[in-house]
């Protein structure tokens, strides 16, 4: 069991290239850690620096209270589960799983208890001498967790596991890898560029984005306290919908508040009602109706801003201009080209400073 | 596949048999001529028939030799021949899996310049460099030795960028797994990087075991001695120029015997050999 502290962690490729900018993370033990964040933001290379497979340029690394920057990847104590699982592919199931132990020196049967055990827990005891070639994917990703787990290591390391399934699959694997982990009770750094995954795995939630963090806690708190614009538009899905407060039509509607400060305004798509009243507290917005998704339990409206709206660019997930998202249960939804009046109540307002990296109470 | 219908097939048939026949006519012509008798054969009067001598002719062939030209039974010179070109298939597939393996997986000074180095010897073959070689060899006292028949045979640019366009498919996360699982470079060599080319190292050998065996320049060279020749060189020294009469059964025998360890490797192989080529599988 052990603590994983990343302190003012730097990595500069050759090239000149800072891939990460200096990340400070403090994971506890037995804790749950996610990193989070779009494609090329330094999330794996941050991994692969815990598990000692890059170097690193600044900073420390520390595991169980022992900085580990020099030390190599064996002697680390962690277990690493990659995106395409690395199983070797000449072994069988078996073999996969017992090989760490082996070039430990570990006694035979002490091997066998702890991969028949693994197997065990991950349903794979009929498959043992199977080739990963044999096995499906899902099967795969079993051994590969296996593999991690007869280490009992300090640490899990997750390399995108689920990105390789299928969604059905992989909804399966998220819920047994929580299980998994919360009955080992070993701490564990997960990547992953899914949001949703993120969410529902993380005790701590890293949002990393261009080498940097963006912000880290507990994962509902940054859902409903986004600390950037970034992180408000990358966690939950459909993003949150940003714009600026300069249009008089916005700016009115804030008077009172924080507002003069905020150049940009984020609602979340579930926290706008269509109705035809103007809230006594909040922002009401016209719109018309360009599109209309139904999947079943929700429906996403799409719509327009009516005057002349100016959008504030957001990283991912980005719509065009003037356009925003509503959320609305159920399949009722008005017609397309239809105008519609959408609020939104003060206290579900984001207000950010007007470059985006700074959140004001509204 | 496309399924030809009636008369077209016949046709197709018919041209493929006429090639193999054209192929195998020479092959049976010299497995015919091989159980004749010499007489027979000088005079002109080879029967298209197998004839009755083939013990009588094999047996002289592979342990007395022919009776005027080499006087070395063939059984030695197929030895000579199996010792080289196994050594030259086994050691080109040794240096050369290491070399790229180096290659591919360290990161020393002038790795690069080295990797064309080996890369621009390929436009060098043998008989290129045959002076040079034939000296060094020679200053070595490697002259009439296994080894001056095989060394300079066995460095090999075509096996190692074959062994390292293969290393270079195997994704990296399993060489990451082995560093987690504590396995060092040599580790990682024989328990991973082996039984992963074991299917190259197989078509590899086939073809470079027929190499070796086919060779006929540098052993030509290179052997003076009769009990160091190899059969390829042979065959050549039983067909006399001069005014002796040719032993035709037996040149024809050793050419048999000549054609039988290649045959064997490829039809032992065979499946490992198609395999090493196409699978892709990782």
């Amino acid at each position: 069991m052990a603590n994983v502290t990343l302190r003012n962690v730097r990595k500069t490729y050759p090239g000149g290239f800072e891939a990460i900018k200096g990340v400070n993370v403090d994971v506890g033990d037995g804790q749950f850690c996610v990193l989070v964040g779009p494609s090329g933001c330094g999330k794996s290379t941050l991994l692969r620096m815990v598990a000692g497979l890059e170097t690193v340029t600044g900073g420390e690394i520390d595991i169980g209270g022992r900085v580990v920057n020099q030390i190599e990847p064996a002697d680390r104590d962690i277990a690493m589960v990659f995106q395409n699982y690395a199983l070797y592919p000449h072994m069988s199931v078996y073999n996969n799983m017992a090989y760490g132990l082996r070039n430990r020196g570990m006694a035979e049967t002490e091997i066998k208890t702890r991969v028949e055990e693994a197997a065990r827990v991950l349903e794979l005891s009929p498959m043992l001498e199977r080739k990963p070639r044999q096995l499906s994917g899902g099967q795969r990703q079993r051994v590969a967790m296996g593999r991690a787990i007869v280490r009992q290591p300090k640490v899990f390391l997750f390399d995108e596991p689920l990105s390789n399934l299928d969604a059905k699959l992989r909804i399966a694997m998220r819920v047994e890898i929580r299980k998994l982990q919360r009955r080992l009770n070993t701490t564990s750094i997960y990547v992953t560029h899914d949001q949703l995954e993120a969410m529902t795995l993380a005790d701590i939630l890293v949002v990393m984005n261009g080498g940097q963090v963006e912000q880290v806690g507990n994962p509902l708190a940054i859902y409903e306290k986004p600390a950037t614009t970034f992180v408000a538009s990358f966690i939950g899905a459909p993003p949150m919908n940003l714009m600026s407060t300069r249009p008089e039509e916005i700016r009115s509607q804030l008077a009172g508040s924080n507002a003069a400060d905020a150049g940009i305004l984020g609602i979340r798509p579930e926290d706008f009602v269509i109705t035809d009243q103007t809230p006594a507290s909040g922002v009401a917005l016209p719109l018309t109706v360009e599109a209309i998704e139904r999947v079943g339990a929700e429906t996403f409206v799409y719509g327009c801003r009516e005057q002349e709206g100016e959008r504030v660019a957001a990283t991912p997930g980005e719509l065009p201009p003037g356009e925003i998202i509503v959320r609305i249960p159920g399949t009722e939804a008005p017609a397309i080209g239809q105008k519609i009046r959408v609020a939104a109540l003060r206290n579900k307002l984001h207000l950010f400073s007007g470059d985006g990296r700074k959140r004001l109470e509204a | 596949m496309v399924e030809e219908e009636g008369f077209r097939r016949y046709v197709a048939h018919v041209i493929l048999w006429i090639g193999i026949a054209i192929v195998a006519f020479p092959v049976y012509i010299a497995i015919v001529a091989s159980t004749q008798d010499n007489a027979l054969i000088a005079n002109g009067q080879m029967s298209l028939l197998p004839g009755g001598h083939f013990f009588e002719v094999y047996y002289q062939t592979i342990f007395v030799g022919t009776s005027g030209s080499t006087r070395e039974p063939v059984g030695n010179m197929m030895l000579n021949s199996l010792v080289m070109a196994l050594a030259i298939a086994v050691g080109k597939i040794a240096i050369s899996i290491i070399s790229a393996y180096a290659i591919v997986y360290f990161r020393f000074p002038f790795r690069m310049p080295i990797f064309w180095l080996i890369f621009i010897t390929l436009m060098l073959p043998v008989e290129v460099r045959i002076y040079p070689t034939y000296k060094i060899v020679a200053d070595l006292h490697m002259l009439d030795s296994y080894a001056g028949l095989s060394l300079p045979l066995i460095a090999s640019a075509t096996a190692t960028l074959l062994f390292r366009q293969f290393f270079m498919t195997v994704p990296d996360e399993l060489l990451e797994a082995s560093r987690i699982d504590g396995a060092g470079p040599l580790r990682f060599f024989w328990d991973t990087l082996l039984p992963l080319s074991r299917t190259n190292m197989a078509a590899l050998f086939v073809i470079l075991f027929i190499l070796g065996w086919n060779q006929y320049l540098w052993p030509l060279l290179i052997t003076t001695r009769d009990d160091m020749q190899t059969i390829q060189v042979g065959i050549r020294k039983m067909i006399t120029t001069t005014d002796a009469l040719t032993e035709w059964p037996i040149v024809m025998a050793t050419a048999v015997l000549a054609m039988l360890p290649p045959v064997f490797v490829v039809v032992v192989m065979q499946k490992l050999f198609v395999r090493g080529l196409v699978e892709t599988e990782k």
